[in-house]
């Protein structure tokens, strides 16, 4: 058989693209359930984390079930609003900032209650140097106080900016305040090594991560700036 | 006789043994004498890319022995019917096909492996060494020694990638694995984590270095003028 013949080549090139096609459709399609599932559980691992709270990827939906008591959704204005068919768990935020236009965006928010005491979780998505990257905020009964932060990335430099995942980055944020006064502020991620102590609104970012650390600054200034009126509303409810 | 001596002759030829001397050198080779990275100078984008950290190290020469094992395996079955116009095209789609499998099998039953690898495991791909090997090995050779010649090169391709990594989070972040093992008295006492070993381009001084090394010692590889 003469395999370098014209005819050949076709029939040899069209049986492997579909073969191998195939093979890769067939491997997708009867592993999507579990990746599925994967990435909510993880989703839930890392709502819980935020505030502390570890599980593994089995117990992940029992203890989610458990201490996050309601789920709320915000309008691009901060206010509570509501979407047909969607719940706040649902809306991923790296997705909805992409690609959904600004005044069409639906914020979640979870709230999460243990021994009585509440803590508002905020997801956020925004970008590093390579890709995106995206985490949650745990704020105090206060909504102001940060209790908890988890970050993660996709495609970040490991040794570097993928530093953000790792908790002495993490829980630097701890006990920093959005608001001065009442004025919102946010939490800015300065250059790496500089000297941040007993600023509170403030963090130290990593060395040689700086536009990553960057992008944890301007991911959290812009999507807490959208729970502002939502915040400062249950502030004053509260007082 | 001597009619019935060549017929039993030509008979064992090709009852080679399982690891004769020759088998035995497709494993070694790679090792040291033949390395891809040092010697073939292949690879090296990987080794660049991602031995900032030992795990991440280890993790990668695993995904490529695997990727390695199959596509050799697949090319090696298929080398008579390959035409050899569109050889590259089909080794491409060959090994495309297994990395992405081997990233949708991660993703679906480890999944925390499959976070760590995120991008490499699709780097894997571009990774010369592989379409290397199935252009100058397994296109030419029967199963057995494709399989072993896989195994000999990601296993070099591997232990180059680790002793890089070794030094460079030895040194540049004072971790082996992500434990810390540089004491924090040394940091005391005014020693500092060297940031450039973090960077890429000193995976290449330490890869040179490793070459330097590898050349001055065996006697096969210094070059006469």
């Amino acid at each position: 058989m003469d395999v370098n013949k014209n005819s050949y080549i076709f029939t040899f090139s069209a049986i492997l693209v579909i073969v191998v096609g195939a093979a890769l459709a067939f491997a997708a399609e009867s592993l999507k359930p579990l990746q599925k599932e994967n990435v909510r559980l993880e989703k839930m691992q890392n709502i819980l984390a935020s505030v502390k709270i570890e599980a593994t990827p089995e117990e992940a939906a029992e203890k989610f079930e458990k201490y996050i008591i309601e789920q709320v959704m915000l309008d691009n204005e901060g206010n509570v609003a509501t979407s047909e068919g969607r719940t706040a768990f649902d809306i991923d935020v790296v997705k909805e900032f992409k690609t959904v236009e600004e005044e069409n965006r639906f914020y979640p928010l979870f709230v999460f209650e243990e021994n009585g005491a509440r803590k508002y979780i905020v997801p956020m998505a925004g970008n590093g140097l390579w890709g995106p990257i995206w985490g949650y905020v745990a704020f105090e009964g206060d909504m102001n106080t940060i209790y908890g932060s988890t970050f993660d990335h996709k495609t970040e430099t490991p040794g570097l900016g993928a530093e953000i995942n790792q908790p002495f980055f993490q829980d630097k944020f701890i006990g920093k305040t959005i608001f001065d006064g009442a004025e919102y502020v946010s939490v800015e991620v300065v250059k790496g090594g500089a000297d941040v102590a007993g600023n509170p609104h403030q963090v130290d970012g990593i060395s040689g991560g700086t536009i990553t650390s960057k992008g944890v600054g301007e991911m959290m200034e812009r999507t807490l700036n959208v729970y502002v009126p939502y915040f400062k509303g249950n502030q004053k409810a509260a007082l | 006789m001597s009619e019935t001596a060549e017929a039993t002759a030509v008979a064992k030829e090709p009852k080679e043994p399982l690891f004769s001397a020759k088998n035995r050198r497709l494993l070694s080779d790679p090792l040291n004498d033949d390395n891809p990275i040092t010697i073939q100078v292949l690879g090296i984008c990987s080794a660049l890319a991602i031995t900032v950290q030992v795990k991440q190290a280890v993790v990668m020469s695993l995904s490529v022995l695997v990727v390695m094992i199959g596509a050799n395996l697949i090319v090696s079955a298929l080398r008579n019917l390959i035409p050899s116009r569109v050889r590259i095209i089909v080794q491409l789609v060959i090994v495309a096909a297994l990395v992405i499998l081997v990233d949708q099998v991660l993703k679906a039953y480890v999944y925390d492996v499959s976070k760590q690898l995120s991008v490499f495991v699709g780097l894997i791909i571009t990774n010369c060494i592989i379409m290397g090997r199935l252009e100058a090995f397994a296109l030419g050779n029967k199963l057995w020694p494709s399989f072993l010649d896989a195994i000999g090169n990601a296993a070099g391709y591997g232990w180059i990638l680790i002793a890089v990594a070794f030094v460079r989070e030895l040194f540049g972040s004072g971790k082996v694995w992500g434990f810390q093992v540089i004491p924090d008295s040394f940091y005391d006492f005014g020693y500092y984590n060297n940031g450039l070993m973090i960077l890429p381009p000193m995976a290449l001084i330490t890869v040179g270095i490793i070459i330097w090394i590898q050349r001055s010692r065996n006697t096969k590889l210094i070059e006469e003028n």
